[in-house]
């Protein structure tokens, strides 16, 4: 049944899958040194690292299906800004630490969602990668979602900032649940579901975070995209990519 | 005003059948968030199967002064260590 798919289409949706834990994981690894406290730092740079150990999996894959002997790496260091298939919510930046831990928060309320979804995949590596994705995912999703009640539910000013970076990011987080030909082959194929129909899971699981954190998601319907495409990625992206890819531009094949 | 967390003892059970160990402490709002920080901040080489954590003012502790007056008379009483029995052969290591 997997074998039928068409293999460019599973190629971009497996770079959609580890473009957004590897540049998403990279801007929280950016914190590592600098969190307000030595806990959040520590737990951050997990976070960061998770997400890279994902997007090593992912793009791994992804590498192979494409079959042109490129590897995870080639794929991370070595594409350019027009190739990366991340949504924009993965590449804003940090902003202060209410709005990072709101970004993580929405994403990660995604991530379980769909990798939940795709343990059941009718492709045995993706169901494989997801099962142990999942695990990393329901941590992260309980840290940042506690993160969030406890900020947003908190002093006039945490509250105020994080009001502050819901309206901010809320009109990126559609962008998860689009949908076009990549993801019509996918569902037929029972590889993984069709975004737009985790919005109900989605929906109700911020919908509860967000409620016991006291804030409220902002009305209008805009959404923000272009990113998991590839049409139209934010400025952020391409200086996030000069700081990520340089040592390997710079001293190309370098190791340690 | 005071706007330091309040301070956690951590301990940890690294396998099943042990008991709980002390290894370190923390700073967190609350008992949740301390699990999850103890979590990140001691668990990261898969050092444990289970976490307590207690604000470390719940503690009653013995003062470092009273240890003269607790802890030597015990110094003397080596009758109160198993040592004075013959051990048979056949038991093998004890």
């Amino acid at each position: 049944m997997a074998g039928k798919v068409d293999q460019d289409a599973l190629f971009e949706f497996l770079l959609r899958m580890g473009d957004n834990t590897l540049i998403l994981g990279h801007r929280v690894s950016e914190w590592c040194g600098h969190a307000p406290v030595l806990e959040e730092d520590i737990a951050l740079a997990n976070t960061a690292l998770d997400l890279i150990g994902q997007t090593q999996m992912w793009l791994g894959l992804a590498g192979e299906v494409e079959g042109k002997g490129r590897s995870a790496d080639d794929l991370a260091f070595l594409r350019d800004a027009w190739d990366f298939r991340n949504v924009l919510l993965c590449e804003l930046p940090n902003g202060d630490f209410g709005q990072t831990l709101m970004r993580q928060f929405l994403f990660d309320a995604w991530a379980v969602v769909m990798l939940g979804h795709l343990m059941r995949s009718s492709e045995p590596r993706v169901a494989e990668i997801a099962a142990k994705a999942s695990k990393e995912a329901a941590y992260h999703v309980e840290r940042s979602g506690g993160t969030v009640v406890g900020l947003g539910d908190g002093t006039e000013e945490s509250h105020g900032r994080m009001q502050e970076a819901l309206d901010y990011l809320w009109s990126y987080a559609g962008e998860l649940f689009e949908s076009d030909a990549v993801d019509q082959a996918m569902a037929a194929a029972g590889i993984a579901p069709d975004p737009a129909g985790l919005r109900g899971e989605y929906d109700a699981l911020v919908g509860r975070v967000l409620g016991e954190a006291t804030l409220s998601i902002p009305e209008g319907a805009y959404v923000h995209k272009g990113g998991r495409d590839g049409r139209m990625h934010t400025e952020h992206l391409g200086h996030l990519l000069t700081s990520m890819q340089w040592l390997q531009r710079a001293y190309p094949g370098a190791e340690w | 005003m005071n706007n330091e967390w309040p301070l956690w003892e951590v301990f940890i059970r690294g396998q099943h059948g042990l008991s709980h160990r002390h290894v370190g402490s923390l700073h967190a709002p609350d008992a949740e968030t301390a699990i999850r920080n103890a979590r990140d901040v001691y668990t990261r080489r898969n050092e444990g199967v289970s976490i307590w954590v207690v604000e470390a003012r719940h503690i009653a502790a013995t003062a470092p002064g009273d240890k003269g007056p607790l802890f030597e008379p015990s110094e003397s009483k080596v009758y109160r260590h198993p040592t004075f029995y013959d051990i048979p052969e056949e038991v093998g290591h004890m």
